[in-house]
């Protein structure tokens, strides 16, 4: 494996293997020296087109507890703005002997562009309405962690799917188990996946009942270019996640949510800070699994 | 070619030799932990503390230790191993930790080995033990307990087969390219 761009592109087998090494480094993570020698001397720059604070926070302090010299590029301070095309500032970067490049972009297919176009390691922390492997990838180490498997679960991903990346990389990852999946939302914001065993539901109380995993989405308003649903108040009163409808799923059903969260829209706070919300846990175990991904894209990519 | 080495019964008296060495030289058996370096030596710690058990009846404790975040050669060896999970249940500071791996080789496992028992605590000690020496040190590592010493070529490849994991108990040896002279 040279690059992790997208779900789709990676074996069962890849999965597997990035699932247990995250274990083995989620017990680093609860040592006194959280911090390991495994990719000393490599270098990873962090190329964030589009502010992130979470995910950002996660893959630097990922590198850093895996000995790497970080690199932090962010757009508004660097020469993007003076008008340097994306190829050439791949290559500048390039240059200093860079050995794998996590990049977030605002459109679709600039993470495939780049690891075509370099030799370094290139992890996708998110493009457009593509995909974000690594959030598919935190949120199946978190489902295996609580419930033992990734097969035989009904999963309901709730929300707006359409410009979900999250959502979009946890449908192929579950591709390659024998769950169920559920889409719920408003019918513009929830499209047809084509190929895929995926079931589609407009109301929340049918597609929520007897889940064993139920996973909120943000509603993404910044990405919102025309009215996808009447209001938030309207949005949170149809497909808003409330004590009462988790009572439908089963009772030791999960909850998960990639953060920020909109509290009060797609959940209440009474439901997030609840015992059943592993949502505080797919932080912790975020950075398990990045640490993963990049060890092993570190190995494997040595020239 | 494959040339068997040791059989089972010779494997069975080498970890029993080991056992009674290891009493002998850490009187009383006090905050002594037993580490296995993954896999195949995770396996020889467990028979050397079951027969450690037998001798004087005590329970010491075992660990297992995965050294590949702390390995050097990331990249120059072909075929990576699988990254497996380390379990030190015991507080390391101030303990004796007594390493278990099947072959010492070139040393750098084991200076691996030594760098990851360090990032849990502080030992009083760490101790060493092999099952086969095969020599061509690149380190300056030398095991404490040693079952067999095995003058080999670079090009051999030493092999411990452990009933835990195949079904032929025994080491062998492999692939000399000077073999038939």
């Amino acid at each position: 494996m040279k690059d992790l761009v997208s779900i789709r592109e990676i074996s069962k087998e890849n999965i597997e293997s990035i699932l247990s090494t995250a274990a083995s480094f989620k017990a680093v993570l609860k040592r006194d020296i959280k911090k390991v020698p495994a990719l000393r001397g490599k270098t990873v720059v962090n190329l964030f087109f589009e502010p992130s604070t979470r995910t950002k926070t996660s893959f630097e302090l990922a590198e850093k507890r895996l000995s790497t010299d970080v690199l932090n590029f962010s757009v508004p301070t660097s020469s993007v703005v003076k008008g340097e095309t994306l190829l050439d500032t791949v290559r500048t970067i390039e240059s200093y002997g860079v050995d794998c490049i996590v990049i977030r972009h605002s459109s679709s297919g600039v993470p495939h562009f780049i690891a075509k176009n370099s030799h370094a390691s290139v992890v996708n922390a998110g493009d457009g309405t593509n995909e974000h492997p690594t959030q598919a990838l935190l949120d199946a180490f978190s489902i295996l962690e609580r419930k033992d498997t990734l097969d035989g679960l009904r999963i309901a991903i709730i929300g707006d799917v359409h410009h979900s990346r999250v959502a979009k990389s946890n449908i192929y990852l579950f591709s390659n188990y024998k769950s169920e999946i559920r889409l719920i939302g408003p019918p513009a914001l929830i499209p047809e996946f084509k190929g895929y065993n995926v079931s589609y539901f407009n109301s929340i109380e049918e597609g929520i009942e007897g889940a064993d995993v139920v996973m909120m989405l943000r509603i993404q308003s910044e990405r919102m270019t025309k009215g996808f649903f009447p209001s938030t108040l309207e949005y949170a009163n149809l497909w808003g996640l409330n004590r009462q409808r988790l009572k439908l799923a089963k009772k030791d059903a999960i909850v998960m949510h990639p953060g920020p969260l909109n509290r009060g829209v797609e959940i209440t706070s009474d439901v997030a800070d609840s015992g059943q919300s592993i949502i505080l846990e797919q932080v912790t175990n975020g950075l398990a699994v990045r640490m993963a991904v990049m060890y092993l894209l570190g190995r494997d990519n040595e020239q | 070619m494959r040339k068997e080495l040791l059989s089972k019964k010779d494997i069975d008296r080498a970890v029993s030799r080991i056992a009674h060495e290891i009493i002998e030289k850490n009187r009383g058996l006090e905050n002594i932990c037993l580490v296995g370096i993954q896999s195949g030596g995770v396996h020889l710690a467990k028979r050397i503390a079951s027969k450690i058990k037998e001798v004087e009846g005590i329970d010491l404790n075992i660990g297992s230790l995965d050294i590949s975040f702390y390995r050097d050669d990331v990249g120059i060896r072909k075929q990576q191993p699988v990254v497996r999970s380390s379990d030190i249940t015991c507080e390391v500071s101030g303990m004796r930790i007594i390493l278990v791996d099947d072959v010492l080789f070139t040393g750098r496992s084991i200076r691996a080995a030594m760098d990851a028992i360090m990032d849990f605590g502080r030992p009083a000690v760490i101790q060493l033990v092999v099952l086969i020496d095969r020599g061509h040190r690149e380190l300056p590592i030398r095991a404490d307990y040693v079952g067999k010493n095995i003058p080999t070529a670079l090009d051999e490849n030493v092999e411990v087969c452990l009933a835990e994991d195949c079904a032929e108990e025994g080491v062998y040896i492999t692939g000399s390219q000077t073999e038939g002279k």
